[in-house]
């Protein structure tokens, strides 16, 4: 069951943060913007504010759960585009090298030696702040590492026995690279993936820090961190909570992605049954 | 075997390895006619060129290796004109193969019956519902036990000799005209070889399927082939019935071959008898002799042989030796 254990605590974990996000107008008691209310500033943890409140009085708790939101969608957003775009480039590279594996090469090698931070700075100082924005840029950002990965694996994967054999057997290229390829190296893709969620989390909490992701007064919780610094003797709270959910969330994605992983693979599966 | 019911017809197939400017020659004059059903061998040690040839066939020669001369006919159409998407529609359907290695020619990541059902929906349209039915009937026919339950099996969970009985159902599912087994048997304990070999003959003589059967172990080819094809080094040495290259070898190194063959409980004069080898090993493709591929190792070996190539002697019975001194 050790196995399993993985799947099951990320798995809650994951659960409880996106229902946190979707549900959050129905949970939380407060209005996180309107509810601004000088007199209850910097109130610590009790009753009525569980997680207790910011320098303008807002609940940090409401704040989370619609932070949750943002943090979410870019998180797990992001990492689909970078997933998508470097397992296509990845694939079609090492599958058909040549001229094409050069050209992908240089460009991830490209990627790779901009830091990809500096990089979402820029597509944000041009597209302006906001939600899509931030999917955007750091979408196109981090996809080299998937892209590296899922090239060596093709490469690896090519002369396999059962490839070899999908061509004797009449499969097309692209038939090879679904069935026979693509869910060979899905356990690594899948473990980047979720790091890389983890880190997209980070980065929005950075750029929101840096004043170009989401813009105040919306919270998300790289910008509560923001707002919390100054404050971070007086009411510690104001960072602290906002810290422990993004830690959750990127614990959760992690540890769902490996389990995952393993669950994925037949050999781990059955070994049990 | 000839004229208008063979299946595939080989014509002096010639396969180069071109790098850059240099240009070695792995295989040439090589041809043979397989008919309709028929099971024709090509037996030879590694690296004479038997793996490649039946690569060509299929269209799957890679970089460095490519076809420069001859032609390669089925059902009179010659494989060579194809284009790659006629090929691809060739391959599995028409044309199948099945491996040395049932260990990794299976997908570690799909359940058999999967890998078999997706035979189906590539060359025959059929819906996945449909194919998934098709291969319980296929894995039935490869005397898979509780075939039912055994598609839901992922290959790990299956021992070398099912796997390449999931191998044949695999390349037999779309009932090809030809089947290319390159050393089928080779990774399997003998017992298994046995049944494996029995049920593969048993399949394609029902179905009328020929087969290529590519080997190194005359005793499979004496087994399973009517002719057999013996390769030296990229040449074809010898081509005759099965029965009369094994009783009168006419070719030098088909002898060496033979007389090499282990015989439980012969003895010479001083107790055991010494096992024959052919001396030397295969000359490396770079330098290939000029006149007869065999002649460094040929104990026969003339002026005539170092200088020129020997032509194709017909020995009557369907059968020639290339050789200026054969039996």
């Amino acid at each position: 069951m050790g196995l399993r254990l993985n799947l099951v605590i990320g798995g809650v974990l994951c659960v409880l943060i996106i229902g946190a996000a979707i549900l959050a107008p129905w949970l939380a008691h407060f209005n996180p913007i309107m509810d601004a209310d000088l007199m209850n500033a910097e109130l610590p943890p009790d009753g009525q504010f569980w997680f207790g409140t910011d320098s303008q009085g807002r609940d940090v708790f409401t704040r989370i759960l619609y932070g949750a939101q943002v943090s979410l969608t870019v998180g797990i957003g992001s990492q689909l585009i970078n997933t998508t775009i470097g397992l296509i480039l990845g694939i079609s590279a090492g599958y058909f090298g040549g001229w094409w594996d050069d050209l992908v090469n240089g460009l991830t090698n490209l990627m790779l030696s901009i830091p990809s931070l500096i990089f979402a700075l820029a597509i944000m100082a041009i597209l302006g702040p906001g939600l899509a924005s931030l999917l955007i840029a750091l979408g196109l950002t981090n996809w080299s590492w998937t892209c590296r990965i899922a090239r060596s694996s093709t490469l690896s994967l090519k002369s396999q026995g059962y490839v070899q054999a999908a061509k004797t057997l009449g499969y097309g290229d692209g038939r090879i690279m679904a069935t026979q390829i693509l869910p060979n190296m899905i356990g690594p893709v899948l473990v980047i993936a979720t790091l890389g969620m983890g880190d997209a989390i980070l980065a929005e909490a950075a750029l929101s820090y840096l004043g170009l992701g989401i813009r105040p007064p919306q919270p998300s919780w790289g910008n509560m961190l923001t707002d919390a610094r100054e404050l971070i003797v007086i009411a510690p709270w104001a960072a602290i909570f906002p810290g422990v959910a993004i830690f959750l969330t990127v614990l959760g994605l992690n540890l769902f992605g490996d389990g995952l992983r393993d669950w994925l693979d037949p050999h781990m599966r059955t070994r049990k049954a | 075997m000839s004229g208008t019911d063979a299946l595939l017809e080989v014509k002096d197939l010639r396969i180069d390895i071109v790098s850059g400017s240099n240009r070695h020659n792995a295989v040439e004059n090589v041809s043979f006619t397989i008919g309709r059903g028929e099971t024709f061998g090509l037996v030879g040690e590694s690296g004479c060129g038997k793996s490649i040839t039946a690569l060509a066939m299929i269209g799957l020669l890679r970089r460095p290796l490519a076809i420069s001369g001859g032609s390669i006919r089925f059902k009179g159409q010659d494989l060579l004109e194809l284009s790659a998407r006629e090929m691809r529609r060739l391959r599995g359907n028409r044309i199948a193969m099945i491996f040395q290695e049932p260990m990794t020619a299976l997908n570690p990541l799909s359940p058999v019956g999967r890998q078999i059902a997706e035979m189906f929906v590539l060359h025959q349209g059929a819906t996945w519902q449909e194919a998934e039915k098709k291969a319980i009937e296929a894995l039935a026919s490869v005397q898979v036990p509780a075939p039912d339950q055994r598609v839901k099996n992922y290959p790990h969970q299956m021992s070398g000799g099912m796997r390449q009985r999931v191998m044949i159902a695999i390349a037999l599912a779309c009932d090809p005209d030809l089947l290319i087994a390159d050393e089928p048997t080779t990774a399997l304990d003998v017992t298994v070889q046995a049944e494996i070999l029995k049920l593969m003959q048993e399949l394609c003589d029902a179905r009328g399927t020929a087969v290529l059967m590519i080997s190194h172990d005359l005793g499979v080819i004496a087994k399973m082939c009517r002719r057999v094809g013996v390769m030296y080094a990229g040449h074809m040495a010898e081509e005759r019935p099965v029965a009369d290259v094994f009783r009168t070898p006419a070719h030098p190194y088909t002898k060496g071959l033979l007389s090499s063959l282990p015989r439980l409980g012969s003895r010479g004069s001083h107790g055991r008898k010494r096992l024959q080898e052919i001396e030397g090993v295969v000359p490396s493709i770079a330098d290939f002799p000029a006149g007869c591929r065999f002649e460094p190792r040929c104990e026969r070996a003339t002026a005539v042989c170092a200088n020129q190539k020997p032509a194709e002697i017909d020995l009557g019975n369907d059968g020639f030796v290339r050789c200026f001194h054969h039996e």
